[in-house]
């Protein structure tokens, strides 16, 4: 009877370390692999069409022959967006006239409040080489789906805010994913990253 | 003549430090308190101030609130698997010793239903709350929509 509790017991510890050891490989395995796992279309396949704040119908495939920086945001959002469009304001101007030979797409994941006519209003305080982008919201996912970015509607009181996608995409002039500079990376980095495309 | 001077000095002068104003409530330094202009008042406004508590008791702020917005609630950026969302923060803690700021990209205030669209130069009071140190009300300067932060002489 001793003995078969004893089993018993050690069974039960290794059972737990077992699960231990395998919830640490799962959880490490999902920290290491999912952004491996989840890298953007190249833009050659991607497959959508929006309308940009100055009314020109857009699709992937126009981009390709120009490297691409691509960000995903809305206008109601007051903190990370404004953030993000302004280093980005500051990469542009500090790249100059390079600045010039980039697709720099700001897409609005909340076109329902982003209507072409906001989306100009809003970009008016921003560097004017960022086309902002918006259109039907069918059309919106498949481009997120393209990037294998994410984002949701979520709401606050009678309103509602939207989590997103923080980083910035960068491809190359062919259409090949590049990199990302995370949301929270320094943004030291960044500029590097975007000078490597023109290389 | 002489008031014109003054005028005319207190205009250079007072104007574009009024974010860098510096706030005393007990053991709490209050400063850079700012804002950033929004495009009409349908969107929410943002609020950051940077809060150093140099006593031995750790505080939190727990609440803002202002005229300027019908209701001014306390968030945090988070990034999680590099997607962005903004919980609310029921309190956010200056502990003793330590400073805290309300940055873009963290610990924000977002300013929901404002009552008219903040323009860059304006400003407008805000009052905050401490758990243990009480209230103090500070005057919070709109900035631009590009603005990073005040440009504040920090060595004075």
């Amino acid at each position: 009877m001793r003995r078969r509790q004893l089993i018993l017991g050690l069974a039960g510890a290794s059972a737990a370390l077992a699960f231990t050891l395998g919830l640490g490989w799962w959880q490490s395995r999902n920290r290491v692999q999912s952004p491996a796992a989840l890298l953007p279309l190249p833009i050659s396949e991607m497959n959508f069409a929006l309308t940009s704040h100055h009314g020109e119908a857009v699709r992937p495939a126009d981009w390709i022959g120009r490297p691409t920086m691509a960000f995903f945001g809305f206008t109601w959002c007051p903190d990370v967006c404004p953030t993000t469009l302004s280093d980005i304001s500051g990469w542009l101007e500090e790249l100059g006239p390079d600045a010039d030979g980039l697709n720099t797409v700001f897409i609005s994941v909340d076109p329902e409040r982003d209507t072409q006519q906001v989306l100009a209003d809003y970009l008016s305080s921003f560097d004017p080489r960022i086309n902002g982008l918006t259109g039907p919201l069918a059309e919106v996912e498949r481009a997120v789906a393209g990037f294998r970015a994410r984002f949701e509607k979520v709401p606050q009181g009678s309103d509602y805010t939207m989590d997103h996608t923080a980083g910035v995409f960068l491809f190359h002039a062919d259409g090949r994913f590049a990199s990302i500079i995370d949301y929270h990376e320094d943004r030291r980095f960044a500029l590097p990253k975007i000078r490597r495309l023109f290389a | 003549m002489k008031p014109l001077i003054l005028s005319t000095v207190i205009a250079l002068f007072a104007t574009p430090l009024l974010a860098c104003e510096t706030f005393t409530l007990g053991d709490l330094t209050i400063e850079h308190a700012w804002s950033k202009a929004t495009i009409g008042a349908a969107r929410p406004g943002v609020f950051y101030v940077e809060i150093t508590n140099s006593g031995d008791t750790d505080d939190a702020l727990v609440s803002i609130a202002t005229p300027a917005a019908g209701m001014p609630m306390l968030h945090e950026s988070v990034v999680t698997d590099g997607v962005a969302s903004m919980p609310h923060a029921m309190s956010i803690p200056v502990a003793a010793g330590q400073s805290v700021a309300l940055a873009p990209g963290g610990y924000h205030g977002m300013l929901m239903g404002l009552t008219m669209a903040l323009k860059e130069g304006d400003s407008f009071p805000m009052t905050l709350s401490f758990q243990n140190a009480g209230e103090i009300v500070v005057n919070v300067e709109v900035l631009s929509l590009r603005a990073e932060g005040p440009d504040c002489d920090d060595a004075n």
